[in-house]
This record gives C-alpha cells, sequence and structure tokens, in this order.
C-alpha cells in the first residue's frame, strides 16, 4: 500500500477515535461514538496489516484471538462494583504493551525504519526511552492500584520518611540512565530503565489512599495515552501520537476534576498519606458525648412516605453493598406514592470518576433522575428529606464551617439544608478523611444502623 | 532557501505540531464529556489507547524468531486485551444507559 494511502487511513481512524470520544457528550449519542471507536480500531489494525514487512499473519492472529478471547470473557463477566480495578488492571496492561513495543523496537530498528541495531538515532532512543519509563510507571502504578482496589493490598495510604525524597532521587536515577542508554545503547541499561521505572511506579502509588483512587485512577489512564505517544514518536505515527494525546488530555482533565471535588492540588494527592496520620487530629469539637438519634426501616419508611421530595445521595458504601438495585426499587415505591425522587452525585463519590452514575444505570435509574452537586444543590432547602446511602464526608458541613478540617474547602453536597437527614451507616466510624461528621448528632438526623442492601430491603417491605 | 521537507528533524516537528493540536482538541471534546458518562469515559479511552497494537503487529511481522519478534506478539496478546475488554466493557456501560422503555414499570 502506498504509504499516502497509509497515513490517510491511520488519519480516518484518528478521527473516528475523536468523534468517539465526542459522542459521550450525551448518553443517547454514546454508543454510537463507541462504534466509531470500534471502526477506527478496525481500520487501523487492518492497514497496519497490509504492511509489505507484516508477513507472518498466522502467529498475529493467534495473538489477536488469544486477547480477544481473554478481554472479551473479562468484559462480560465483571460485575459493574468491580469496575474500578478492572479499569486499572486495563491501564497496566496498556503499559507493559508499551513496555515491550518499545523493546521490539529497540532490539529490531530496522522493522519500524528507525536505523539499525546499534546506530539509531538519539532523537529515536530519546522518545524510546520516554516512552518505556511512562509505560513501565504505567503498568506497575497500575498494578498496586488495583491490588489496593481489588482489596488484595490493604487500601490505607503507607507512608515512610524522606519518601518524596527518595522518587525525586530515583527519578534523576532515570534521567541520567536515559542519557547514559542514548551514549552506549546498551540493552543492559534499557532493562535497568525498565526496571528501575516499574520500582518507581510502585512508590508514586503507595501512599495513596483508597478515596484517593478516582484520583490516581484518572492519573495513569492519563499515563498510559502519554506512553502511545511517546511510542508514536518513536515510530513517527500520528494515529499513536494523536489517540495517546487525546487519552493523554482525557486523564489529565478527569484527575483535575476530581482533585478539585475534594478542593485539593492534584499535587497534595500525589504526594499521598491522606486520611492516613491525620485521623488523630480531627477537627476540635468532641462528640463522645452526644446523643444520636437511631432509627430502623419502619421509621424510615414512615418519614419517606409523607415526604413529598427527597433526594438520595449514595456513596462508596451503596458499591460495597450492592445496594442499587434495593434502592432502585424504594425510589419506584416512593415515586408511584407521587414524590419526587432524585439522586444526587458528588464528583468523587465512589472509587473511580462516574463510579456512583454506572451503578445507578444498571439498577435503570433513568439518568434524568440523576443530578450533578451544582445541579442538585439549590434545590436542598426545598427538600423534606436527604437519605445518605454509604457517604459520609461528602456531606460533612465542617468542610464549609471548620477551618481547622482537613476537609475544609471540599464541595460538600448540602444535605443539611433538607428538613431530615436519614443516614445508612454500618457504624458511627468516620469517613475516609478521619473526620467526625457533625451531622449524625443533629436533631432532624436519623442514623440508621446496618447493612445498606438489607436496610433498603426493609424499608422496601414496609413501604408495601 | 533551504528546504525544509528534507531536514532530518522534520518527522519530529510534524509529530510535535499534531501532538499539540491533539491535545488542544483533547482538551474541547473531553470537556464536552457529560460527568454521568465519565466512567464510559475512562472505558473508551482505555480500549484506543490500545492503538498501541499498531507499533506491536509492526514488531510481531517479520517472519523468524528473534526477541523483537516475541515482544511484538505478546504486547499483541496484551493490547488486544485492552482493546476487546475495553470496548465491550464501555458498550455495557452504556447500553445500561439506555432509554428504559415504559413498559417495564407496569411489572
Amino acid at each position: 500500500m502506498p504509504p499516502s494511502i497509509v497515513a490517510i487511513l491511520y488519519l480516518i481512524s484518528a478521527l473516528l477515535f475523536i468523534f468517539a470520544l465526542r459522542g459521550l457528550s450525551h448518553p443517547e449519542s454514546s454508543r454510537r461514538g463507541n462504534v466509531f471507536g470500534i471502526i477506527g480500531m478496525i481500520i487501523a489494525i487492518i492497514t497496519t496489516l497490509m504492511f509489505k514487512s507484516v508477513l507472518s499473519y498466522t502467529e498475529i492472529g493467534i495473538a489477536l484471538l488469544i486477547g480477544g478471547f481473554i478481554g472479551t470473557f473479562i468484559a462480560l463477566k465483571i460485575e459493574m462494583t468491580a469496575l474500578p480495578q478492572l479499569v486499572a488492571a486495563f491501564h497496566s496492561l496498556v503499559g507493559l504493551a508499551a513496555v515491550f513495543v518499545a523493546g521490539a523496537a529497540f532490539y529490531d530498528p530496522a522493522s519500524f525504519s528507525i536505523g539499525q541495531k546499534g546506530s539509531i538515532p538519539s532523537s529515536s532512543l530519546i522518545e524510546m526511552s520516554i516512552g518505556t519509563f511512562i509505560g513501565a510507571i504505567t503498568f506497575s502504578g497500575s498494578l498496586l492500584a488495583f491490588g489496593k482496589l481489588q482489596g488484595s493490598i490493604s487500601g490505607k495510604p503507607i507512608v515512610f520518611k524522606f519518601q518524596h525524597l527518595i522518587n525525586a532521587l530515583i527519578f534523576l536515577f532515570i534521567l541520567l540512565l536515559i542519557t547514559f542508554f542514548v551514549f552506549n545503547q546498551s540493552p543492559t541499561v534499557f532493562w535497568i530503565i525498565v526496571g528501575v521505572s516499574i520500582l518507581l511506579g510502585f512508590l508514586v502509588v503507595i501512599p495513596i489512599g483508597g478515596a484517593d483512587m478516582p484520583v490516581v485512577i484518572s492519573m495513569l489512564n492519563s499515563y498510559s495515552g502519554w506512553a502511545a505517544c511517546g511510542i508514536g514518536f518513536t515510530l513517527s505515527n500520528n494515529l499513536l501520537i494523536i489517540t495517546g494525546a487525546l487519552v493523554g488530555a482525557s486523564g489529565a482533565i478527569l484527575s483535575y476534576i476530581m482533585s478539585k471535588g475534594m478542593n485539593r492540588s492534584i499535587l497534595n494527592v500525589v504526594l499521598g498519606g491522606f486520611g492516613g496520620e491525620q485521623v488523630v487530629t480531627t477537627s476540635g469539637s468532641d462528640n463522645s458525648d452526644k446523643i444520636v438519634k437511631q432509627g430502623n426501616a419502619e421509621d424510615a419508611a414512615y418519614i419517606l412516605k409523607n415526604a413529598d421530595s427527597v433526594i438520595i445521595v449514595p456513596g462508596y458504601g451503596m458499591a460495597v453493598a450492592q445496594a442499587q438495585h434495593a434502592l432502585r426499587e424504594m425510589g419506584e415505591i416512593l415515586k408511584k406514592e407521587g414524590i419526587l425522587v432524585r439522586y444526587a452525585i458528588h464528583p468523587v463519590a465512589g472509587r473511580m470518576p462516574g463510579h456512583m452514575n454506572v451503578l445507578l444505570a444498571e439498577a435503570n435509574v433513568p439518568y434524568e433522575e440523576v443530578l450533578e452537586l451544582e445541579e442538585i444543590n439549590p434545590d436542598f432547602p426545598m427538600t423534606e428529606v436527604s437519605f445518605v446511602i454509604g457517604a459520609n464526608d461528602v456531606t460533612n458541613p465542617a468542610a464549609k464551617t471548620d477551618k481547622s478540617s482537613p476537609i475544609y474547602g471540599m464541595p460538600i453536597l448540602d444535605v443539611e439544608r433538607s428538613s431530615t437527614v436519614l443516614f445508612i451507616k454500618r457504624s458511627m466510624a468516620t469517613g475516609y478523611s478521619g473526620v467526625d461528621n457533625d451531622l449524625f448528632y443533629r436533631d432532624n438526623t436519623t442514623m440508621l444502623f446496618g447493612d445498606a442492601k438489607k436496610m433498603c430491603e426493609n424499608i422496601v417491605k414496609s413501604l408495601n | 532557501m533551504e528546504n525544509l521537507a528534507n531536514h532530518g528533524s522534520d518527522v519530529f516537528i510534524i509529530g510535535l505540531t499534531v501532538f499539540f493540536l491533539a491535545c488542544i482538541i483533547g482538551y474541547y471534546v473531553v470537556w464536552s464529556v457529560t460527568p454521568a458518562l465519565h466512567s464510559p469515559l475512562m472505558g473508551v479511552t482505555n480500549a484506543i489507547s490500545s492503538v498501541i497494537i499498531v507499533g506491536a503487529i509492526l514488531a510481531a511481522g517479520p517472519v523468524g524468531h528473534d526477541i523483537s519478534k516475541i515482544f511484538g506478539i505478546i504486547a499483541v496478546i496484551l493490547a488486544s486485551i485492552n482493546i476487546f475488554g475495553g470496548f465491550i466493557v464501555t458498550y455495557r456501560m452504556l447500553s445500561m444507559f439506555k432509554k428504559k422503555p415504559k413498559i417495564k414499570k407496569e411489572n
């Protein structure tokens, strides 16, 4: 195939990827967008298979089949509540693939027309090592994030002395190695770069705790894009550069939105340790002698039934308890009674961007009823009942009033402005930030202790 | 005048131009994504970033059995796990956001 045709086909596939993202501006156009993405990928793969140098169709076909089978199997089997760890695992694979492609380019530069082994141009070597470096960090960082989300590794932030200094030194060391590599083109140095980058990936994610995972996942998403970009520069392939830049930008914007949702800078999240050691320094007021009003499912059902409007605030606890279906059933009954039922989503609720929206959609909650923080906050004063299920920090009024609180300045859902607050919680334990929630002790708050799913089912029973 | 097209650095400069323009497109396109669909956004970006398979196929392409070919084949497997997995899981998520038919409420 003439190079100009190849370039045009790659361009078409890049444009289709842009349309795939563009489609996500609305749920109705999003599925078409996904189809664009699939077509773009098929064009990219077929075009590459038509290259003169690509001859071993059997091996490539088998590899595609194996990968396709594994990918399809996992994607069909996975529970929607396990999405965050799945995404983390996938990011890690992109990173690893980038390392292997860079390695292949290093050992056989002729296949990529970047010179001969041992005499690869410096610019290609720099691009290659940057791709390798980012790819390896993405691989190990995502692997650790996967472990934390899956629960196989403690989600608690692990902090130790001189952590940031050590990371900075390792980073400088990698830069040094890359310089060295550009001059002597030694395979040993290449693999040392891979190894040290993998180590750095682990060290970067280790101090970051569970509820900061939305930022970490977005960040790794971004890295996987930059890794693809690095490879794109190595191969002088515009399709890879464009796609990598799109993904990189996407992840960066999501990280920004998530850290803004916690009123923290990305740097603050990345440096980590939040919610780990501050537990003791919880804000001034001692709540141990305050009275908590406790209720059961019947009380809750009574309160809900007599309301005109209800706002449901889901959090990570809903995902853990898999309570979304029982919750939707409860919402349906209330709607039949003529009650206005809506859902309020905090930007950082859950473990990945948009986590709650997907779970509610899975439970067949119409997306028109699910509103974002800015849209719903003005409505809380006119609302009779706020129903908080598995969320805590994102409703804590201390974020607005208590300057000494670690969560001060974080945008919160104004549930305290509604007439009554119902709180489903397993216990009185503090949220991720380690800050006590003053809301629990207010006169108009009723605590419903127990498993979120069981509680919703019992409320449904009482409502009937 | 010097002919710029013959310059060695030219490919890199074109790449850099493409890179920055793509970043800007990405910036605007991603801000237009509705927050409710941020999870599918991660799914689809994950799938398309596996376009790295292009490099993997080139590495796996030649006949013979040298190390770069083996790397290429491994990378093809890894990337295709992502491509299939990413698009399918995004499809699953997005089909949940379908408008629900009214009949369902009657049951």
